[in-house]
């Protein structure tokens, strides 16, 4: 039985695509629902479910061109999931996207390193 | 008619680009960002100013959109609508937005009291701020709670400006003017 995850992007939200049975999860594009906390709960969900039985390793993308205040805690309550999963029988990695120019989009990312303890790698995406 | 003319020349004068007054619903809330996406694609508008305001207006009309309906239950029909308006600047290279809603007198206080904290902080301020809220604030159901204000002050970069006018000992009219510019003036 396959859990995957796979929502495809709209005009308020991101695609979402998580794969347990190889520990690799990508959210791509606009996040900017009404209601994040309602979007982002089959994730959440889901990784809850792979938390008991993770994959040795984690890699988690994140590439999103616009995200909502409602989001922000969303996406901050999904890297606190991943944390408190890390070296807990997987290793995580997350990897920030973030177009070349988009200063806030980085800054964004840094914020969230600086409240999460996981490995971030920031990737610029040239345009 | 000549009220027509009256408000076609009021907008004009302002420079307004879109304007709309009724329920904000998701879905008229989805056609705002298109629409004004695109005139922002079509006037080749930069993409740092453009994802600015693409921030701010969601902010600004998610904020319309959920408080309407908290207030679902306490107003007539009437009550239910809002305003919500945007212009283009002439002197420089920015936008206005404007937004008008019912809100409860009793609710006032603790509006302006998040208003005037957010338009008294620094830059650096507000990013501690916002990431202190991010990280310590509940969770609501209906969004950031709280977040929302502080994201519009960092993306506009300026002080926000708010009025609430009294209708009646029950409500007011609570207006807020949002300015986002590129250039923006160092005090």
């Amino acid at each position: 039985m396959s859990n995957v995850i796979k929502i495809e992007a709209t005009s308020k939200t991101p695609m979402v695509h998580f794969d347990p049975s190889t520990g690799s999860l990508e959210i791509k594009g606009r996040s900017i629902p009404e209601n994040s906390v309602e979007f982002y709960k089959p994730l959440m969900d889901a990784l809850d479910k792979y938390a008991q039985s993770p994959k040795a390793e984690t890699i988690v993308k994140v590439q999103l061109e616009y995200f909502n205040t409602s989001s922000s805690k969303c996406i901050l309550d999904f890297f606190k999931k991943l944390e408190s999963m890390n070296n807990k029988g997987t290793k995580v990695t997350v990897n920030w996207y973030y177009e070349e120019d988009d200063e806030d989009m980085q800054e964004a990312g840094e914020d969230y390193q600086t409240i999460i303890n996981l490995p971030f790698q920031m990737h610029v995406v040239k345009e | 008619m000549e009220e027509i003319y009256d408000i076609y020349s009021r907008m004009e004068k302002n420079n307004i680009l879109l304007s709309f007054k009724g329920d904000i619903t998701s879905d008229l809330l989805t056609s705002i960002l298109q629409i004004m996406e695109s005139k922002m694609d079509s006037m080749n508008e930069e993409p740092k100013l453009k994802k600015k305001v693409y921030n701010v207006l969601v902010e600004c009309l998610q904020n319309l959109y959920h408080h309407m309906e908290e207030y679902d239950n306490e107003f007539d029909q009437n009550n239910r609508s809002a305003i919500f308006m945007i212009g283009k600047k002439k002197e420089e290279i920015g936008y206005e937005i404007y937004t008008g809603n019912y809100i409860l007198n009793e609710n006032i206080k603790s509006v302006k009291e998040r208003l005037d904290k957010v338009n008294s902080l620094s830059k650096d301020q507000l990013k501690e701020y916002y990431l202190s809220v991010l990280n310590n604030g509940e969770i609501s159901e209906k969004g950031g709670g709280g977040l929302g204000m502080i994201e519009i002050a960092r993306k506009s970069g300026e002080k926000i400006n708010y009025n609430f006018l009294q209708i009646n000992n029950k409500i007011s009219f609570f207006t807020l003017q949002i300015n986002v510019t590129l250039s923006k003036k160092v005090v």
